[in-house]
């Protein structure tokens, strides 16, 4: 068979779309989902196979439609929520923190909560600092929410698929800057559970750990390192929550060097998180400091040269790998 | 709960008064357990309000679906809920609905088709926006409830979900229990509009009504009458039930923002005393006399359970976040 191709938006579009036709509880909701479908364009097409029920268009009422799909879980049903820009999550948080995230511990599991709520999150050419930011880690302090951030194409399309199948309320981060991304479609029904990182690319030197477009830069970086002799082993996280440390000390045991990658603004991030924990259960592996590769903690300027110069660059990612390479 | 016998009404009119005094010795054996330390946290007691929560609750299907909200125990108590159950969960004992998880504000009950207690004002009425929708969508001819306070009219929740169910036509009863103050804020400072009637009327075509909160069968009356309307798809209703809160806002509030005089003006309105009055005219003493008994009795018996049993472990209190790993 000739190798297909399959790019992110179309892997989130067809598990969503294959989803909805295995399941006539699986729903959609969302601003301009229909016919426009969705601000990227990654509902396109739905709208036509499933009809304005399945593919709900909500009026701009952030906070109520996501407490709606929450009622609507707990009675029954499976919705899919798109928030148009992750941003916009502060518009909802009530919903999300105390309701989704809270009702099966604090109902004692009289009340259940399987639902996804998908999001574009990330900088892009200059949307400026309410339309660009990666807010992923306020929601690891929420405990009841698992946070899925995928990378691959496929990758997205299996874990959008275990995230519709969970019985808990899931939040799926899409980086803008992936949706064109393309990869050859893997060849069959491969499953891949919720909290289980990846190691895209193995390496002796030093590890480099990220998710969702940070696995980019830190395989770009990693390919520069090359011809100065540093092999440098690249992790995907795929899920922040539950987060797969093990996977990483596990790296870090052999390469003795780690550099946590995340595209979201330094203080409070998930570089920390991934770093503190590494900190306390990898200390005696570790050949110098966990460096962490992050934004500067200021709002997104919008303009191209403001905004490469507090973004995340796979040189800074290159740079701080070959420092610990060589001093430690 | 006992039943409606349409050969009998006076009975059933007896049965509500008892579940109106039940509601209302539930509510100050609470306030006396909490003066003598025996329970803690927080609560918000009802007493004066028991005509609204069994008018709506009580007259409510048992398929039908109610979502409460923090003043919520009578809300559970007309819906059918079991005072012992109740208490227990307010004492934070395994017996309790949600074995002391939730508390007095956090409390849900499916099977009886109390679907949550909710502490944040304004929270629970996306919830019920999106029962109504799965409602809708099963096609069976369930209604849903949402329950909540004049304060909960000036969310931005109460605008956006009266506009949504006015869209999407689905069959909810907004239920306002205007007790005049949001805790201390008073309704006619708080509500531009004056009464959320106005609000609610203009939203699509709702049918709006405002009864006597503190009739019991007028309650009932009206609640009835929107039911059949919603019942045979006719989109959303809005029931304003005009109140008051005979005791305080939760157990500490000393009431300065309102008069010893209005609220003797209202203690006259008692909605327990008033049902009892034209009982009594009807030659039913006797019966009121008998319920009254059985009703202590039931407390007594309620709290004789509910401290009876034990607190929850540390197991208890660490589990339950998510569902129980699958094996694959």
């Amino acid at each position: 068979m000739t190798p297909t191709p399959l790019s992110f938006r179309e892997a989130v579009r067809e598990a969503m779309a294959e989803a909805m036709r295995a399941d006539p509880s699986v729903f959609l909701m969302g601003e301009d989902i229909g016919v426009y479908g969705g601000a990227f364009g990654v509902s396109k097409g739905l709208l036509d196979e499933f009809g304005p029920d399945r593919v709900l268009q909500t009026p701009i009422s952030e906070n109520s439609f996501v407490g709606a799909a929450v009622g609507a879980a707990a009675g029954g049903l499976r919705p899919i929520v798109e928030i148009m820009f992750a941003d916009f999550l502060t518009c909802c948080t009530d919903a999300l923190v105390n309701h989704a995230a809270k009702f099966r511990y604090m109902y004692d599991g009289k009340l259940t909560v399987p639902m996804v709520l998908r999001t574009p999150m990330g900088r892009r050419f200059g949307y400026g600092a309410t339309h660009s930011q990666s807010p992923e880690a306020f929601f690891l302090h929420v405990p009841g929410l698992k946070v899925v951030a995928p990378h691959s194409p496929n990758d997205a399309k299996a874990l959008l698929l275990a995230s519709i199948h969970d019985p808990d309320p899931v939040l799926f981060f899409e980086h803008k800057l992936l949706y064109d991304t393309v990869e050859e479609r893997s060849s069959g029904d491969e499953t891949v559970r919720l909290g289980e990182a990846r190691v895209v690319r193995p390496g002796r030197d030093v590890t480099l750990i990220s998710y969702a477009r940070g696995v980019t830069l830190s395989l770009e970086a990693a390919s520069a390192l090359v011809e100065q002799g540093i092999q440098c082993e690249v992790i995907d996280l795929r899920t922040l929550a539950p987060m797969d440390v093990a996977t990483c000390i596990a790296s870090v045991r052999r390469t003795g060097r780690a550099v946590v990658v995340s595209e979201d603004c330094l203080t409070g991030g998930v570089a920390s998180a991934v770093a503190v924990e590494l900190g306390e259960r990898a200390f005696e592996y570790l050949l110098g400091p966990i460096a962490r590769v992050s934004a500067v903690d200021v709002p997104v300027p919008s303009g191209p040269v403001l905004e490469d110069a507090v973004m995340v660059s796979s040189e800074e990612i290159a740079r701080q790998a070959q420092h610990l390479v060589r001093s430690y | 709960m006992p039943s409606e016998s349409p050969e009998n009404p006076s009975l059933a009119a007896v049965s509500r008064w008892r579940r109106m005094l039940l509601i209302r010795r539930f509510e100050e054996t609470v306030a006396r357990l909490l003066a003598e330390r025996r329970l803690g946290g927080t609560t918000h007691l009802c007493i004066g309000q028991e005509a609204v929560a069994v008018g709506v609750c009580g007259s409510m299907e048992r398929r039908d679906q109610v979502v409460s909200n923090h003043r919520g125990h009578g809300h559970l108590l007309a819906k059918g809920g079991d005072p012992a159950r109740l208490l227990a969960e307010l004492a934070g004992r395994v017996a309790g609905y949600c074995r002391g998880k939730g508390g007095s504000q956090h409390v849900a009950v499916p099977d009886i088709g109390f679907m949550g207690s909710n502490g944040i004002t304004g929270g629970g009425i996306p919830i019920a926006l999106g029962l109504a929708l799965a409602a809708k969508r099963a096609k069976d001819d369930r209604v849903v409830v949402s329950m909540f306070g004049d304060g909960a009219c000036a969310t931005g929740n109460f605008h956006e979900c009266l506009n949504m169910a006015a869209l999407w036509r689905v069959p909810l009863i907004f239920c306002c229990e205007n007790n005049l103050y949001a805790m201390s804020h008073p309704a006619e400072a708080g509500l531009s509009a004056g009464s959320p009637t106005r609000w609610a009327a203009s939203y699509g075509d709702m049918p709006v009504e405002t009864v006597d909160g503190n009739d019991v069968e007028a309650v009932r009356g009206a609640y009835l009458r929107l039911a059949e309307k919603v019942r045979q798809g006719g989109g959303p209703a809005f029931l304003e039930a005009l109140t008051y809160r005979l005791c305080g806002h939760s157990r500490s509030d000393a009431r300065l923002y309102r008069t010893r005089e209005e609220e003797n003006t209202w203690k006259e309105r008692d909605p327990i005393r008033r049902s009892g009055e034209a009982l009594r005219d009807q030659g039913l003493g006797e019966q009121l006399e008998a319920m009254k008994e059985s009703v202590e009795e039931e407390i007594a018996a309620a709290v004789a359970h509910a401290m009876a049993s034990p607190p929850g472990d540390e197991a208890l209190a660490r589990g339950g976040l998510f569902a129980p790993e699958e094996t694959p």
